[in-house]
């Protein structure tokens, strides 16, 4: 039996490693979970994880996945680093797709060039508007942002729902509940021929930038990481703690309304029931897993995107069940936070002290 | 308005009422020890799943509950080694419960999609269940809905005046106090958490056996929130769980209801009201600091290491 003995300083090492552990971890689960699904697991594997990837139209529907990922977990970090908890980014990016669709269809038949930029700046404010009721009920009247962000997504989804199969419904559509698809000046440009990844990707990247930037180089951003890792100097420094919260809320809003345009005006190209299969719940995994850090989201996103194509890919050529995808989201957060262990503590083989009394000098976990 | 139809909705008030005055018990027991369990989504929508399937293959819905029940309690063993044993962040630790819950949720029941079972039956009291009005509203109901009641009063007991309730309190306010005098911290806190894994368990198998006898992706739609919401609106007292959660039974049936009581509203906007008046009493409960300082358990969310 060992033990584990706190680290005198957290590991930056481990900080680095734990996400690769967790994925790993995933990774094996994964093939053990093949493998009593009566699946080979090395072609399961391959199938899953490695065969999206070696194809160019893979990788395109690879950053196409990824893009909203970005950018709601680009968001959701910086908010998280602040100890500020947007829970409800899947429905920021359902109002954020809302908006931008009423823009889309109201100048329907416009061809011009502002269309698009326009239908971005509103999906951005829907996303922001609807971030920013959490963040007036927590700062007024000190209501949980979590569980109020969460229960708005169940409304943005309804509201979503109402307009598809009512005032937005396409009149020629056979009464399908969706809206009439959007024309070219309101759909994203492709960045390469061929492939379905959009123009919202260059625009997650820069989401990226400017989160990097303001992370490192803002006082704003300085005061929310002080205040996240240290509550009590940032009380005692007499930082803000509202202004943390409306700015987490508002600039994770704007991002995850972002995502939905790029969503409706890219692959989708019309409003229907559903707009997002949960990218905002899957970019708190992305967060975490990409350690709250800009260009680690970028990555995580770019991992939790394969095992969306993967999952579907599985689904097709394997007859695997498609649930097998949040399973895998589940198992990597559970992996990650577990991996987390090791960056406060180390193992220590387990010493013999003779009586066995009180020995623990140094906190200390079983393990 | 006709009384046949008062008479039904306030009776189906109960039926929706019951998964959260299941979840939200265990969860106030379960917070009164300092664990804030976030992934009570995760665990109701697994304890559907594992109850509609054992009672797919046993035929027994007894058999459905205590499989709902362990799988509840399964789940929350998983919360409680990350959270208590390796000392993870409660918060990330509750959503990735959710996370993972509804995936695993969704994995188990890929078979189970489209298939029925009888519900759980309503009991019948002699003469009591005849009685005009008074009948309908207190003596036609499913087992469950009276072992539910039964349970808040079991659970408050137990909080104020045993001894492990007062422990678990202990532990709750004042941890390292309560490591000084001896009680084991830790394992009293796994005894809560796995106790509200048992009961939100449970719910989530309400749902799936009596409300609505089938199994359906992300069935719970938010149930779980709202039960973690419903603490907060109970104070952390047991007896307030059961006027909250009937409370809002109420409003979630006002949907099915609603457009036979003659409110000309599209049913998706009936569907927001549950959500929109979780929000509304979280901002008249919370409204007041002083109230929620007063009640919450001061170690909520908070992890506790011996050293």
């Amino acid at each position: 039996m060992s033990r584990l003995e706190a680290r005198p300083a957290p590991s930056r090492a481990m900080m680095l490693a734990s996400p690769l552990i967790a994925a790993l971890a995933m990774l094996v689960t994964g093939s053990i979970l093949f493998l009593l699904l009566g699946q080979e697991p090395l072609h399961a594997f391959y199938v899953y994880f490695i065969k999206p990837a070696t194809t160019l139209y893979g990788v395109g529907e690879l950053l196409l996945k990824a893009t909203p990922l970005i950018l709601c977990g680009v968001g959701l970090a910086i908010g998280f680093r602040a100890d500020v908890h947007n829970i409800g980014a899947d429905g920021q990016l359902t109002v954020g797709a809302i908006i931008a669709g009423c823009v889309a269809l109201y100048f329907d038949g416009v061809e011009a060039p502002w269309v698009l930029p326009l239908m971005l700046v509103a999906g951005a404010l829907g996303g922001m508007a609807w971030a920013a009721i959490p963040a007036l009920l927590r700062t007024r009247f000190n209501t949980s942002e979590i569980l109020v962000s969460l229960m708005l997504v169940y409304v943005a989804y309804l509201l979503l729902s109402y307009l598809v199969h009512g005032p937005l419904r396409d009149p020629d559509g056979f009464n399908f509940p969706q809206s009439k698809m959007f024309g070219d000046s309101a759909t994203l440009p492709l960045l390469v021929e061929g492939l379905r990844v959009n123009a919202a990707f260059l625009l997650s990247l820069a989401g990226v930038a400017g989160a990097w930037f303001f992370c490192r180089h803002t006082f704003a951003g300085y005061r929310m990481q002080v205040s996240g890792m240290a509550p009590a100097a940032a009380l005692y420094a007499g930082f803000s703690a509202p202004k943390n919260v409306w700015l987490a809320f508002l600039v994770s809003g704007a991002m995850a309304g972002l995502a939905g345009v790029g969503e409706v005006a890219g692959p989708i190209g019309q409003l229907q029931p559903s707009v997002s299969p949960g990218y905002g719940f899957a970019a708190i995994i992305v967060a975490y897993v990409g350690r709250l850090h800009p260009v680690g989201v970028l990555l995580a996103a770019l991992l939790m995107s394969l095992l969306y194509i993967g999952g579907e890919a599985a689904q097709i050529e394997l007859q695997l069940p498609s649930a097998i995808t949040g399973l895998f989201q589940g198992l990597l957060l559970f992996y990650l936070l577990a991996a987390d262990l090791f960056i406060h503590y180390r193992f220590k083989p387990r010493v013999r002290v003779a009586p066995a009394g009180k020995t623990a000098a140094t906190p200390e976990i079983a393990a | 308005m006709n009384p046949d139809y008062v008479i039904a909705f306030l009776a189906s008030t109960a039926g929706a009422a019951t998964p959260l005055v299941l979840a939200s018990s265990g969860e106030l027991v379960a917070e009164r020890s300092g664990v804030l369990n976030l992934g009570l989504e995760g665990i109701m929508l697994v304890g559907a799943v594992t109850g509609f399937m054992a009672t797919v293959s046993t035929g027994s819905l007894t058999l459905g509950l205590l499989a709902a029940l362990l799988a509840g309690m399964a789940m929350s063993l998983i919360f409680g080694f990350l959270v208590l044993t390796l000392q993870t962040n409660q918060v990330a630790t509750g959503l990735a419960l959710t996370l993972f819950g509804i995936g695993l949720s969704a994995f188990l029941g890929r078979d189970l999609v489209g298939q029925t079972v009888a519900p759980i039956a309503a009991l019948s009291f002699p003469v009591l269940s005849d009685i005009p009005f008074i009948g309908p509203l207190l003596f036609r109901f499913d087992p469950v809905v009276y072992l539910s009641l039964l349970l808040v009063v079991a659970a408050g007991w137990m909080l104020a005046r045993t001894r492990i309730g007062l422990q678990i309190r202990a532990v709750g306010e004042a941890p390292h106090s309560a490591h000084a005098i001896g009680m084991p911290v830790i394992g009293l806190r796994y005894a809560a958490v796995l106790f509200g894994g048992a009961m939100a368990g449970v719910g989530g198998a309400y749902m799936s056996l009596a409300l609505t006898p089938m199994w359906v992706e992300g069935m719970t739609a938010g149930r779980g929130w709202i039960a973690l919401a419903q603490v907060v609106f109970a104070t952390w007292k047991p007896r307030n769980v059961v006027l909250g959660a009937y409370l809002f039974g109420g409003v979630t049936v006002l949907q099915f209801h609603g457009q036979g009581m003659g409110l000309a509203v599209p049913s998706q906007f009936l569907s927001m009201l549950p959500y929109l008046a979780t929000i509304a009493i979280l901002v008249i409960i919370c409204r007041d600091p002083k109230t929620i300082l007063l009640n919450k358990p001061m170690s909520l969310g908070q992890n506790f290491k011996a050293d």
